[in-house]
């Protein structure tokens, strides 16, 4: 455990998160580059099954104890801090969800190490650790050092979501578990009464092929039908990033992002999208990406494999148009 | 019982009845906010001699104009023949004959009451058989119609069959009607003469908001200013004010008629209204408040001169600073605030529609200008309008003019801000312009943006010394007359012009535009909807930074084009003003026109006859 | 009821940011700071809770470019109370605000006692921790995060804050007062005051001003950043040029070579 890479390991509702396999891949390759073996830490209650999927590292240690099975980060840092206290890794890495948010910021300050966040990218630069991170949006890339080997331990980098590919970290061996044992008295007064679930929407963006993605850019609710007319032509369906929910303009079930869904289609077209990290986390899996903004610099042509520069209400219609008679005459040849 | 007791009774009845309502409606004004209206009193007296005498506004509609002027001639004398006879029926030792005795008089009584019947039969017809829309029909306006016919009738015959039964019905029935009077529509007989003389002096000005009020703008009746309310109860329920806006013929929730309405009630229901709720918000609601685009018609069109904008205005005062309008709008508040801009475009790239000259611009902030050129939000960041705004500096530029523009510290000249509602965003922005203004020397301002012409040259105060505000039509056309502009050839084309509501109706700039065209060889097609009749393209009064609701009617900009394109010959609609641009651009989108119709900024043209 | 709410400036991202010579931070000189977005919202959510359960609404912020504006426009919106922590001559990583935060909060004379602590989840450059989990640990208050709603039982002493799962799922918890919390979005979206409001304010209200806390040395390593640079987007997106009909045809070929149609 001293001196490796550990990955904290979150699950939700019985699945290991997307995030830890992407956060376990980005693991491999320092533990890999260091020479050190990955350690994913498992914290839950009756959840040790949940181990066999974390067979990219090369040990799994599991803190079971009542009070872990719903997350809350101060419990969870303080059960992290007793395993981690006396045998301390060189580096801990957590996803940045809104499962694990703060418990990265909780451990770092309870150990008296530091907190690297936003890193979506770790090197190894002469036995140091260079961490790569994207601040104010998503415009401005910072490299941190951090994890020198005389430096405090561990260095804790909450890894931003699309670090590295979630295949790359998922895979099912067998892994040795050890078990750790804490002493938590209560929850601080926090307690989970119930969950709220969404009201079932009209379609499941998941399970959809082609998704027509609007964002600020389309500035009026009056300029949904455009997109609308386009998601039609394509065979796909409409969703939004957050400001367009908030404002009302679509349901919640149709949210894609952060606190919304991830969503997989074979092309997403992202309309008037600046590409906030929030909501490049909920797409940035898809087949194919194609990005309209009028802004040259938005961070979206980041994670677009095509990128359209121009007004987002006169492309529209020309596009809608194009691929029409595109697809009348293909079916028609 | 002797005639003169009775009539005696009949009389302080009336008038008893009359003076109680209008005493207590002098009250209520009493008890408004003030407003000054005594100025320019030679100006007002002249306005009321042509507006009240001379019908102006009516004749618009010629038909209802000529009849409503007899009928309304016809009431001046006999009202002035009954109060003769009044005086002579209550006080009978008086030496002087009744009306009917004096030849001249009877002869026009007779006169006017045969005219006054026949006006009256086609104001009939028209009402009952013909009624232009929005008219209201109301038991009040059949019962007004039927006892002018009485009146009328009974003077006839009393006059040419002797009856005196006649007259006693005619004297009663004027008494009736002038104690029915403060409590009908017809209010405005008495009222319109005032709301004429006390009348706004410059279209589209609206009353300063009270300083360092606790809640600005307006809701109970304290708060509206007494020429406000008067509004209400000179409202004759005629409806060329719906008729002529933009906003209730798309089938948005504004009638400005029924706002006049909602006054009256005002007025005589007490601090809220009749119903009890509060007046803003739930008297009058929030999409009604928030539906106004400014532009003017139904003023332009009032024959008693009501002032509806004034009041949508104060309401709006009074919701901003609850905080209670829609996201957009906020958003655009929000903006213009921060960055000067309703776009939420950083203030750096305000000039960056110049990249594209093959001419530097001069910096009026640094070097001295004769001629300091306001651009404008639109025109600076909106794409869809810099090929205007280029072609406009390429030719002022080819002109020889010694022009600048303020580049980055110029911010939105706060018109719209103003008639949203805002106005301590409004005072922010002006001060922000006029600091940018009071550093650099110039001779005079021109602008291409007619909302930033109205509040630059009405309500900013001198800026640099300077009290020269012209918009660029009215420069072009100074500078074709005076020979400055050369043109190298004609456009031979037909085309048709778009008044602007800021210039047009506010200030009554229609020839200027014309001109030019004219200069240009242009074969000018006049819409039917053309100078004060102008149809408003919607996106005024901060309207073009609001939620649209859905409507089921054309929107206004959508309408304007449907009428442009039906002009045989014609393909391209001229703009002066970058929102009609934007406006109209997207107009032709939603109507399928592109084909048929383009939209382009006069200064387009300029620049292609300059060769 | 005191509600304390934590503010806090951060580079306005409208603005083109540039970088310093030194390559390692912003360029200062076109920098604007604007309000943290969820830190507004965090305002609002403690104004939405004065107006429903009564009592007091103090704000709490460093010194920075524009912090007054914020300040003035709190207290326009309803703030009781606007305190500014000024006196430093360098800008605070998170960590160190923090820190200095708690032993304001903790030692400033008035401020304790205080039943609930709001501020935004994250903000842009936390780089090296969140202000609203640091101020908790240093408090000892119990901590929540990722928060869209907040409802009081004044009496029990507790809230019910509600928190954004992923997938649109959300959870609803009870917590014992006095306790912080990280709000991600206020129920209503932060209200709107007028300009004139704001500049009343700046005449009548006064922003109490409170000396920066000497941080002890050391406590906790600092992050050191090696390089900045703009997050540019070359290299990933393949950019089509031309015009709308252009462009349009040339992705419907793209759409068709994937088997789209």
């Amino acid at each position: 455990m001293t001196g490796n890479v550990s990955v904290l390991a979150e699950h939700w509702r019985g699945r290991i998160s997307e995030a830890t396999f992407e956060t376990l891949a980005l693991g491999r390759e320092v533990a890999d580059q260091l020479g050190v073996p990955l350690t994913a830490i498992l914290t839950g209650w009756n959840s040790r099954h949940l181990a066999q999927a974390l067979g990219v590292a090369d040990a799994v240690i599991y803190i079971d104890h009542p009070l872990l099975a719903e997350v809350i980060p101060q419990v969870s840092a303080e059960a992290l801090v007793q395993v981690l206290e006396k045998a301390r890794p060189r580096v801990l890495m957590v996803p940045l969800t809104n499962i694990s948010l703060a418990i990265s910021t909780f451990v770092g300050t309870r150990l008296g190490v530091p907190v690297v966040n936003f890193c979506k990218d770790v090197r190894v630069v002469n036995g140091r650790l260079d961490a790569c991170c994207v601040l104010y949006g998503g415009k401005i890339e910072a490299t941190v050092e951090t994890g020198e080997p005389s430096g405090p331990q561990p260095a804790i980098l909450g890894i931003w979501p699309g670090a590295r590919p979630a295949e790359k970290g998922r895979v099912e061996r067998t892994v040795p578990v050890t078990d750790r044992a804490v002493v938590l008295e209560d929850t601080r007064g926090i307690q989970l009464t119930k969950y709220i679930e969404p009201e079932a929407g009209d379609v499941d963006l998941t399970k959809e092929d082609v998704l027509v993605a609007v964002g600020r850019g389309i500035q009026d609710k009056a300029n949904l039908g455009l997109a609308e007319e386009l998601a039609k032509t394509l065979g796909g369906v409409v969703c939004g990033s957050r400001p367009v929910i908030d404002q009302g303009w679509l349901p919640l079930s149709r949210q894609v992002g952060k606190s919304g869904l991830t969503v997989k289609p074979k092309l997403y077209v992202a309309l008037g999208i600046s590409g906030a990290p929030e909501h490049v986390e909920g797409m940035k899996d898809s087949g194919l990406i194609v990005a309209v903004n009028s802004d040259p610099r938005a961070p979206i042509f980041h994670v677009a494999h095509y990128g359209i520069v121009g007004d987002v209400l006169e492309t529209l219609p020309v596009l809608t148009e194009a691929v029409g008679a595109r697809k009348a005459a293909t079916h028609h040849a | 019982m002797p005639d003169a007791l009775f009539l005696w009774i009949l009389t302080l009845a009336a008038l008893g009845l009359f003076g109680r309502r209008v005493y207590r409606y002098v009250k209520v004004l009493a008890g408004a906010r003030p407003e000054k209206r005594w100025d320019h009193l030679g100006r007002r007296f002249r306005m009321a001699m042509v507006d009240v005498l001379g019908q102006r506004r009516l004749m618009e509609a010629p038909v209802i104009g000529i009849a409503h002027f007899l009928i309304f001639w016809a009431f001046v004398f006999f009202a002035t023949s009954f109060f003769w006879n009044l005086a002579r029926g209550l006080f009978p030792f008086l030496p002087i004959p009744s009306a009917d005795e004096v030849r001249w008089m009877r002869l026009a009584l007779e006169g006017f009451g045969v005219i006054g019947l026949l006006a009256l039969a086609v104001a009939a017809v028209r009402r009952y058989f013909f009624p232009p829309e929005r008219l209201e029909k109301s038991r009040d306006a059949t019962i007004i119609l039927s006892l002018i016919a009485v009146v009328l009738i009974s003077s006839l015959l009393g006059q040419w069959f002797g009856w005196r039964a006649m007259r006693s019905v005619h004297m009663v029935t004027v008494l009736g009607f002038l104690a029915y009077l403060p409590y009908s529509k017809h209010l405005h007989l008495l009222a319109s003469p005032f709301g004429v003389f006390f009348g706004s002096l410059q279209p589209g000005s609206v009353p300063a908001p009270s300083p360092g009020a606790e809640s600005p703008g307006a809701s109970t009746r304290e708060e509206f200013t007494w020429r406000q309310l008067f509004s209400g109860l000179a409202c004759a329920e005629c409806g060329r004010c719906d008729r002529a806006c933009p906003s209730f013929q798309s089938g948005f929730a504004l009638s400005p008629k029924m706002l006049m309405h909602h006054m009256k009630e005002l007025v005589r229901g007490g601090s809220n209204g009749l119903d009890g709720g509060r007046f803003v918000g739930d008297v009058v609601k929030r999409e009604e408040i928030w539906a106004c685009t400014t532009c003017l018609a139904c003023m332009a069109r009032c024959p008693v001169r009501n002032e509806h904008v004034p009041v949508l205005l104060e309401m709006r005062r009074r919701l901003v600073g609850e905080g209670d309008m829609d996201k957009s709008l906020q958003e655009a508040f929000k903006n213009l605030n921060r960055y000067g801009n309703s776009f939420g475009a950083q203030p750096r790239a305000r000039p960056k529609w110049t990249q594209e000259l093959d001419f530097r611009i001069k910096d009026a902030r640094k070097e001295e200008v004769q001629y300091l050129w306001f651009v404008g939000d639109y025109a600076s960041y909106d794409p869809r309008v810099n090929a205007a705004t280029r072609a406009s500096a390429r030719v002022f530029h080819k002109a020889g003019l010694d022009f600048g523009i303020l580049y980055e510290s110029e911010q939105n000249s706060g018109n719209d801000v103003r008639l949203a509602g805002e106005d301590g965003l409004y005072e922010s922005l002006q001060e922000k312009n006029l600091k940018a203004l009071g550093k650099a020397r110039f001779r005079e301002i021109i602008t291409t943006d007619p909302h930033g012409f109205q509040v630059l040259k009405h309500e900013y105060p001198a800026a640099n010394g300077s009290r020269l505000v012209r918009h660029h039509t009215q420069l072009l056309s100074d500078l074709l007359l005076e020979g400055k502009l050369p043109l190298k050839k004609k456009l031979k084309m037909a085309v048709t012009y778009h008044d602007p509501c800021y210039l047009g109706r506010y200030n009554g700039i229609f020839s200027a535009p014309r001109r030019v065209m004219a200069a240009l060889g242009l074969r000018l097609v006049e819409m039917p909807r053309n100078r004060t009749y102008s149809y408003c393209c919607g996106a005024g009064g901060g309207r073009i930074w609001m939620e649209d609701p859905p409507v089921f009617r054309e929107r206004p900009a959508v309408s304007r084009v449907h009428e442009a394109a039906v002009l045989s010959n014609v393909r391209t609609l001229v703009v002066v003003c970058p929102k009609d641009l934007v406006m109209f651009q997207d107009a032709l989108k939603t109507a399928g026109l592109e084909d048929r119709l383009q939209v382009t900024e006069l200064s387009e043209l300029v620049e292609q006859a300059m060769g | 009821m005191h509600i304390l709410v934590l503010l806090k400036m951060v580079p306005d991202v409208v603005e083109e940011l540039e970088i310093a010579a030194d390559g390692r931070a912003l360029d200062l000189e076109y920098l604007r700071m604007i309000l943290s977005e969820s830190d507004d919202h965090a305002l609002e959510q403690a104004l939405l809770l004065k107006e429903k359960y009564g009592g007091k609404v103090t704000v709490l912020a460093l010194d920075a470019p524009e912090v007054d504006d914020a300040l003035f426009t709190a207290a326009a919106k309803g703030a009781d109370r606007v305190m500014k922590i000024a006196g430093q001559d360098a800008g605070f990583t998170t960590r160190q605000a923090a820190r200095i935060l708690s032993l304001v909060i903790a030692d400033e004379p008035g401020v304790m006692p205080v039943d609930l602590i709001l501020t935004g989840v994250q903000a842009i450059d936390d780089l090296d921790g969140l202000v609203a989990p640091l101020v908790a640990d240093d408090l000892n208050m119990p901590y929540l995060g990722i928060i869209t709603g907040v409802a009081l039982d004044v009496s029990a002493g507790t809230a019910r804050a509600v928190k954004e799962y992923p997938a649109g799922v959300r959870g609803e918890f009870q917590i014992r007062l006095p306790a912080v919390l990280g709000i991600q979005a206020a129920e209503k979206p932060p209200r709107y005051v007028p300009v004139a409001k704001i500049r009343m304010a700046m005449k009548s209200i006064k922003i109490e001003g409170v000396e920066v806390p000497t941080l002890a040395d050391g406590g906790w390593p600092l992050v050191n950043v090696l390089e900045m640079k703009r997050n540019e987007p070359a290299g990933h997106a393949e950019m089509l040029e031309g015009s709308a009909g252009e462009v349009s045809s040339r992705l419907c070929g793209i759409l068709a070579e994937r088997g789209l149609f």
